[in-house]
């Protein structure tokens, strides 16, 4: 895959201008025509308006870990317990989802260092059928944190879902107390647990592993809550307010530490590791 | 009186004629005793037929009846007792969410659930059982008490789902239900979780992430409302009965995906026409679960408790 096909698909929202070479993306947010390596150099964040582009979990492992860190193989779980259909079979979207992505579920774990503090890195994809939440992604989840116990080190988790993977039922909701068992054992063992909260963070996600952090960062402008803001406005006929769920008004609300852009995000967590790391960490 | 629901009309139709004969004959000579007789049997017999085999969506309509049993009730009539504490000490105190000490004959036990209410002022003063963060941090302080003093936490699950608001979320609604999560798998003392209603979501896993989970025999537990989950895969909230059955919300289909322990028998017609037979059925469940749970030590409970969520759907 060159770059260019990366930066596409990479840039589900982003359109691409009609030219023959798709030098050019569209940013999402000022709508302005960006060279697209440009864009890429810049950890896909706006060159113009500091936008935060989504990112797939390949390019976040990328940008955060040192450089030789090892990808986990994705845990094997039961596919489609249900045997769900709507008006497709989950199967379908399945197939689909892996089709155009590089992983079989919605959570990548990477196991290396960050700027030489051990670490383990889960990555949530909302490419991968918005992030959500099933059987894959919890266990994903554990398997992470099973490998940070083993190698007593911190685990770092990167959330963006759309919510629980409603044609896993119930056994999607079950994730949730299943990665709390996880994150409490981590504290048990000392080891620092800690949440960067990517847009989207919404639904069944925030409301279990992803506020459960001894530390929250969040990326600028990334939409974090529980409830869906259609949900809300209809419950609550009320004009939302102003930024509401965005990263920087639950810094405001007290919801998270900090709000860090993606260029400074590898020596924050570097920076954190320094305080939090255990004294003695197996390689 | 009690209402009927849509499915429930030909049961309906035949109790019309039943009252209407009775009425006419009322001061009559005739003898229609065994008329009337064979009309209530068919109408009893007609109401257990349909009930042995209640579709999810129609699960869910008996779930949600606005006559069954809620908290308050089964406070009053299930258990003794019952001492309310209240607040989260931080904010407020939710009134969807209601706890304190209680005894299930004798046994003490810390009581926490849902209350949705049973009429306008009572609905709206419950906020219709849409827990808010400081009803979900009065949940953990409460359960960190019973945890304390050794006291066994039973909990009666009965929510649409926590509320979605603008405070809600601006004091933490995701945190509050995580931290509560998180509270339910620290207990160092035994936990029950009973779905009584229904169980929506993470407002309802934070009070349900126990050691035993029971279920009432019509009540309905599921990751989004059939309605919800409907308008978002088949773009049309009409679907919801389609969206009931895929999601396999019930009771039976729960248990047999190992997410519930046991189901609580309902009387005939649902929990909401005799509750005071769905109160003692729950009080034996209850006090069957608790006694099992006895004097079991505070690491194995914990160790049970996660065993059963890290090996939930596992191959
Ligand atoms: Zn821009």
């Amino acid at each position: 895959m060159n770059w260019l096909t990366r930066v596409r698909n990479s840039l589900p929202f982003g359109n691409k201008r009609e030219t023959p070479d798709n030098l050019w993306v569209k940013c999402k947010s000022c709508q302005e025509m960006v060279f697209a390596k440009e864009f890429e150099d810049n950890q896909q964040v706006c060159p113009r308006c500091d936008h935060h582009e989504r990112i797939g979990a390949d390019e976040r492992l990328r940008q955060l870990l040192d450089m030789g860190y090892e990808v986990l193989a994705q845990p094997k779980v039961e596919e489609d317990p249900l045997k769900f259909k709507d008006t497709k079979k989950y199967t379908d979207r399945l197939k689909e989802a892996r089709a155009k992505n590089p992983y079989a579920d919605a959570f990548t774990v990477g196991s290396g260092e960050i700027e030489g503090h051990p670490a383990v890195v889960g990555v949530q994809d909302f490419g991968f059928m918005g992030g959500s939440m099933g059987m894959a992604v919890g266990t994903a989840f554990c398997q992470g944190a099973e490998r940070a116990l083993k190698r007593h080190c911190a685990y770092i988790v990167v959330t963006a879902a759309g919510g629980a993977r409603m044609q896993e039922g119930i056994l999607s909701l079950m994730q949730m107390p299943k990665a709390t068992v996880m994150t409490r054992r981590l504290r048990e063992a000392g080891l620092p647990y800690i949440v960067l909260l990517t847009d989207p963070t919404t639904g069944g996600v925030t409301a279990s592993y992803a506020m459960l952090g001894d530390i929250h960062i969040a990326e600028p402008g990334a939409l974090i809550g529980f409830a869906g803001q259609r949900v809300i406005q209809d419950t609550i006929r009320e004009k939302l307010p102003e930024g509401f769920q965005r990263a920087e008004y639950l810094h405001k609300h007290g919801m998270v530490d900090m709000v860090v852009h993606r260029h400074a995000l590898r020596e924050t967590l570097a920076g954190l590791l320094g305080y939090l790391a255990p004294a003695k960490a197996a390689a | 009186m009690i209402s009927y629901l849509e499915f429930e009309k030909p049961v309906a139709q035949l109790d019309a004629r039943i009252a209407e004969l009775r009425e006419a004959t009322a001061n009559d000579e005739v003898d229609i005793s065994a008329e009337l007789k064979r009309l209530e049997q068919k109408s009893a017999d007609l109401l257990s037929s349909t009930y042995a085999s209640l579709t999810p969506w129609q699960k869910t309509q008996v779930a949600r009846h606005p006559s069954r049993p809620h908290f308050r009730d089964f406070v009053e009539h299930a258990f003794e007792d019952f001492m309310p504490l209240g607040g989260d000490r931080n904010y407020g105190d939710d009134q969807a969410i209601l706890g304190g000490f209680a005894r299930l004959n004798g046994r003490k036990v810390m009581l926490i659930g849902h209350e949705k209410g049973n009429d306008t002022e009572s609905r709206i003063r419950h906020n219709f059982g849409m827990g808010k963060p400081e009803g979900y941090r009065k949940a953990i302080r409460l359960m960190e008490l019973a945890g304390r003093f050794g006291i066994p936490v039973v909990t009666l699950v009965d929510t649409s789902g926590a509320f979605p608001g603008i405070e809600a979320e601006e004091r933490g609604q995701a945190e509050a239900i995580a931290r509560a999560t998180e509270a339910c798998l620290a207990l160092p003392v035994p936990m029950v979780a009973t779905i009584v209603g229904e169980g929506g979501s993470g407002g309802a896993v934070a009070l349900a992430s126990a050691e035993r989970v029971l279920m009432f025999e019509h009540a309905i537990y599921s990751v989004i409302s059939p309605e919800g989950c409907a308008s978002i895969l088949w773009r049309t909230a009409e679907k919801a009965s389609d969206a009931a059955e895929a999601m396999k919300v019930t009771a039976q289909h729960l248990k047999k995906l190992g997410v519930i322990d046991r189901i609580v028998k309902e009387p005939v017609g649902g929990a909401h026409r005799d509750p005071a037979a769905a109160m003692q059925s729950l009080a034996e469940a209850l006090e069957e679960e608790l006694a099992a749970l006895e004097g079991k030590d505070p690491a194995e409970l914990r160790r049970t408790r996660e065993e059963r969520f890290l090996t939930i759907g596992t191959v």
